[in-house]
């Protein structure tokens, strides 16, 4: 039974370890030199995927599984990136109610007369 | 490339047609723990695209993570010092956990139970620096799940129910690996093989994974 399990050498888990820690610390240092905007977020993102995308491949041993297995895993959770999505696009509005109608960082604007 | 490509396909095909089981090669308990991990990611992206939803739509400044979780270092404060900390401990409890999976499958059983028992060190010193980080919210910032002196009240609700929720599945994990180890260092599975340390790891990677993007999301955004 042994012989069927996920069996690699060594040196990649250390090799993966060490990328972990230099990726961390890389978006660690984001906060620290004070990034903002758009550059902030987008390396975020990126530091995170490469970590992500390490665990899941290398330590979880996705990259080694048969791809039946790799499909049923990976592609549900693309579901989710349509809960944000569209999350995301209704937050707009739903900010813009609140700061027409309870005020907040802007001033309140008056509402447009009725057109009856 | 092309070739490998469409003979994946053929596999594939071939592996939800053939009226067997599907994960050919695949131990039940690892497939059924992955299809449990997948509905955890549903819980936690849920969570997470709730504290996405709030923070958007509140009309009231968001509390800035950076100062809130800064700490005090000779005197200094240095931002998400504490959180930098627990972000490196676990990644290094993903690394012994990684160890321990390799050791089971070369059938070095002790040295197998040794590293989970190190992974688990890891995981409760994890939990004991949430517990740190939560008091210290909790008593000095004054940050509740309904309110906070900083800003928006979402703050504290999606920080609790997150963190929390994550804190909960390193606690579980830890007495998991616990038990594991002590069954492995026993023996128990020598006839059986060793994919329980696999199973074990695949649970514990994935709580490290969260931590990737609780990190991301909540922290450095």
């Amino acid at each position: 039974m042994a012989e069927t399990g996920q069996q690699h050498p060594i040196s990649i888990y250390f090799w993966i370890w060490g990328l972990l820690f230099v990726f961390s610390a890389a978006s660690y240092m984001v906060d620290y030199a004070g990034f903002q905007g758009y550059l902030r977020w987008s390396l975020i993102i990126i530091f995170m995927m490469f970590k992500a995308g390490f665990i899941v491949a290398i330590f979880m041993h996705m990259r080694w599984e048969r791809v039946a297995l790799i499909t049923a895993i990976l592609l549900p959770p693309g579901a989710l990136l349509v809960l944000v999505s569209l999350m995301a696009w209704e937050s707009d509005y739903t900010w813009l109610t609140r700061i027409n109608y309870l005020g907040g960082e802007v001033a309140p604007q008056p509402l447009p007369p009725p057109s009856h | 490339m092309a070739e490998a490509s469409s003979a994946q396909r053929l596999q594939l095909v071939d592996d939800w047609a053939a009226d067997v089981a599907v994960f050919r090669g695949v131990p039940w308990g690892k497939a059924m723990m992955w299809i449990f991990l997948l509905s955890d990611t549903f819980i936690f992206t849920s969570f997470l695209t709730g504290y996405m939803t709030v923070r958007m739509t509140t009309a009231e400044p968001w509390p800035n993570p950076s100062e809130v979780f800064a700490l005090e270092a000779f005197g200094v404060p240095v931002p998400l010092l504490l959180i930098a900390i627990m972000t490196f401990i676990l990644i290094s409890s993903s690394g012994t956990m990684a160890m321990a999976v390799n050791m089971g499958y070369r059938r070095k059983r002790k040295a197998a139970a040794l590293l989970m028992l190190v992974t688990a060190v890891f995981g409760a010193s994890f939990v004991g620096m949430q517990a740190f980080e939560w008091t210290k919210l909790i008593v000095d910032e004054g940050v509740r799940p309904w309110g906070n002196p900083m800003g928006a009240a979402q703050f504290g609700s999606s920080f609790f129910m997150i963190t929390g929720f994550h804190g909960l599945h390193v606690s579980a994990g830890v007495v998991y690996l616990i038990i594991v180890a002590y069954r492995v260092w026993r023996g128990r599975y020598e006839e059986k093989g060793y994919d329980i340390v696999e199973i074990t790891g695949l649970y514990w990677h994935f709580v490290d994974l969260v931590w990737v993007f609780i990190f991301a999301f909540f922290y450095l955004w």
